[in-house]
């Protein structure tokens, strides 16, 4: 199959993900030829693919927001604990009209109703944006945005799988670092990175699994 | 699953305090559009008594048509929805916190206008407070519908139009009988049987509305 070996090679911890001969549609389209892949625990699963070949509709496919064509994907876990992956989608899912740190509140109440204000502060300030935790979200440059609506991941409480699309657009180079320093940290405490990127990853350890797309056969 | 629903309540309340503009926007078209008729049909006030129910109904649902339009539209733009929809079992909740929050921003402020417009077309008082009472029941049926309409047609071009295609015709039940009660008063008769009907409309609806406006949401978004 056009799984990459890499990424089928024996997996350092248990198996959070596994996906067999998964295609994605859209509209009459396949995207893709059929990928097969494990992410295990602790790993980084680089998902590369040309522009148009379907990473997104496959991280949403893995989110559940799609479903699949054909194959199969099965998170690991008995089925009423599956575990629910974080999604950041290409759009940041921020309200222009709500401050920083509520919108930021916001998306980590949906997820998990626990969060006080103590652990928003601390992940804007992870990301460098506590100095414009009042600012209205119309008021941030676009890296900015990212950065908030990329706060979420070093506010979260459990090890749940991320699901990341392009999480490095708009940002700088500081922030493209501090990015890869909070998912490299995410991986050695066991949890599962799935992201796509077009820019190299700058992530050498643990070093990222690819999985490439690719044209379909035709028909 | 309760959780969520007042999350998204508390945010879209937050947000239209913050964007007054549109808050007021329904009930500044309720108002001319009720006081067009006046001078519309003629100031005899025989005659304006017995359209008052029906003017003020049509406005009602027209104010929240035009209101319930862009709903769900700027959540599905800014990505939003999708993470609103990522959390498990929670369509439902999304759907009724926003029918909620759209009947508190639209519903509510006609219901607080009603007796002005009343006391405008010289009804009596007994039948005001019919009005009010028929509002108060058929509102959140417009609110329910509107949001079902808002699902349907979340990613639509021209998707406003086509709402009020699919939605209009379900709501006519609370327009028979929402103006059916304020004529059975004026006529001195009990409006109870409206009531009735009224709050059967609103219970279908409060049900099955938010069931299908979840299935909407994840067509849409797929």
């Amino acid at each position: 199959m056009a799984g990459d070996p890499a990424a089928n090679a024996n997996p350092p911890g248990d198996s959070v993900l596994s996906v067999r001969d998964l295609e994605c549609r859209r509209g009459d389209r396949v995207l893709f030829a059929p990928i097969s892949f494990d992410v295990a625990a602790g790993q980084i699963v680089w998902i590369r693919g040309a522009n148009g070949q379907g990473k997104t509709t496959l991280l949403r496919t893995l989110a559940g927001l799609s479903a699949p064509a054909a194959g199969k994907l099965a998170w690991a876990g008995a089925p009423e604990n599956v575990p629910r992956p974080l999604y950041l989608a290409h759009a940041n899912a921020l309200k222009e009209d709500l401050t920083v740190s509520e919108s930021l509140r916001f998306l980590l109440h949906l997820a998990d109703h626990r969060v006080d204000g103590g652990d928003v502060d601390a992940a804007l300030e992870r990301f460098g944006m506590a100095s414009r935790r009042d600012a209205f979200v119309r008021t941030l440059s676009q890296g900015q945005r990212r950065r908030v609506a990329l706060a979420r991941l070093a506010a979260q409480r459990e090890l749940l799988p991320w699901l990341l699309d392009e999480p490095f657009d708009a940002l700088d180079a500081a922030g493209v670092e501090l990015l890869a320093g909070v998912i490299a940290g995410h991986a050695r405490r066991g949890g599962a990175v799935v992201l796509t990127s077009h820019l190299p990853l700058p992530i050498d350890e643990p070093a990222p699994a690819i999985v490439q797309l690719r044209e379909p056969a035709l028909a | 699953m309760s959780g969520t629903f007042a999350v998204l309540v508390a945010r879209d309340l937050r947000l239209a305090a913050r964007r007054r503009v549109d808050v007021v926007l329904p009930i500044a078209f309720f108002t001319v559009a009720v006081s067009l008729f006046p001078l519309g049909v003629g100031p005899e006030p025989q005659i304006l008594r017995q359209i008052a129910p029906g003017v003020v109904w049509v406005a009602a649902l027209l104010a929240a048509m035009l209101s319930v339009t862009q709903l769900y539209a700027a959540d599905h733009a800014d990505g939003s929805l999708e993470q609103m929809l990522l959390v498990p079992g929670a369509r439902i909740s999304i759907a009724l916190a926003k029918a909620v929050s759209h009947w508190f921003l639209t519903g509510l402020p006609l219901i607080v206008a009603a007796p002005v417009f009343g006391l405008l077309f010289d009804m009596t008082p007994a039948a005001i407070a019919s009005l009010v009472a028929g509002l108060v029941l058929g509102t959140p049926v417009l609110s329910l519908l509107g949001g079902l309409g808002a699902a349907l047609t979340l990613g639509l071009r021209s998707g406003a139009v086509l709402l009020i295609l699919i939605i209009v015709p379900l709501c006519i039940p609370a327009i028979i009988f929402g103006a059916g009660a304020v004529a059975a008063v004026e006529s001195g008769l009990s409006a109870r049987g409206h009531y009735s009907l009224l709050g059967a409309l609103l219970i279908f609806t409060a049900v099955l509305a938010p069931m299908a406006t979840g299935a909407a949401l994840r067509i849409a978004t797929e």
